[in-house]
């Protein structure tokens, strides 16, 4: 299944790069890879769902997992996101309430 | 796994397509589900790629829900697979996603707490059928004589957008 996970850093930001179709099939791998950057002590971090093709409520599940997780630890979870077609979800869920969601990963840092 | 039947109702005597799909009840079988059935709908030039986009993930929203209640009644490999049906006729597709499962009643689905209500994060799941009802023009839930039929209605051209 075609899921590709980047991990990287940017001023102390945790940046994972997500690519690919991320379904039921696939969230698994992305929910472990989250839960293993917080369990590493990152607790800022940044999701770039810029290369990501399609996302199901499955997926925004494991964000909204995560970003529970990084606040209990005094964290953050910002995701960049510009694609209509995976914003689009967003809002129609009501989660661009919940998420600060931004155009490049350098704005999303700038304003963590 | 496809076969065509005669349209009864259409007024055209054109052939109506109907695209069956038998898949085993696995998670890995969601992206040959929205591939097919998008591919099938993206033959009729009215759905844009934004309405496409809306099947696809309505599509994959259902037939994961299919396999979920597949898998809770006979577990492993012993599930029957879900059946997907899906025809296209004038600015109009029908899907409908058959399970074998125990049965379901969207009525019984908790609300979640408001977005702005820290309570939000307590809930992972839970988004499936909101986001069905949000994206197709109609859907109904249907006791079969062996478990759920989702159908749902997918207009071309909707009047109202994702709300």
């Amino acid at each position: 299944m075609d899921l590709r996970l980047d991990v990287s850093e940017r001023d102390g930001w945790a940046v994972l790069a997500v690519g690919g179709e991320v379904d039921v099939a696939t969230a698994p791998r992305l929910r472990e890879k989250l839960i293993e950057l917080v369990n590493d002590g990152h607790h800022q971090i940044v999701v770039d769902l810029g290369a990501v093709e399609f996302l199901d409520s499955t997926g925004l599940g494991v964000l909204v997992g995560a970003l529970k997780r990084v606040r209990t630890h005094d964290g953050d979870l910002a995701l960049v996101c510009t694609e209509s077609r995976v914003l689009k979800i967003f809002e129609i869920t009501g989660l661009t309430k919940v998420f600060a969601i931004h155009g490049s990963v350098d704005e999303a840092v700038a304003a963590g | 796994m496809t076969r065509s039947e005669r349209g009864t109702s259409d007024h055209s005597a054109a052939t109506r397509e109907i695209v069956e799909l038998e898949l085993p009840a696995r998670p890995d079988v969601l992206a040959l589900a929205r591939l097919v059935v998008a591919g099938l709908v993206s033959g009729d030039p009215d759905f844009t790629d934004e309405r496409l986009d809306d099947l696809r993930l309505a599509v994959s929203e259902a037939c994961t829900n299919a396999i979920e209640a597949q898998q809770r009644a006979a577990p492993g490999r012993s599930a029957p697979p879900i059946t997907v049906r899906c025809w296209v006729s004038a600015g109009r597709a029908e899907v409908e996603i058959h399970d074998n499962g125990t049965g379901f009643d969207p009525r019984a689905l908790a609300p979640h707490p408001p977005v702005t209500d820290p309570a939000r994060l307590d809930f992972e799941g839970g988004l499936g059928i909101p986001l069905i009802r949000l994206l197709s023009d109609n859907v109904e839930f249907r006791p079969s004589h062996s478990g759920t039929i989702v159908a749902m209605t997918f207009e071309a051209r909707r009047a109202r957008s994702g709300q």
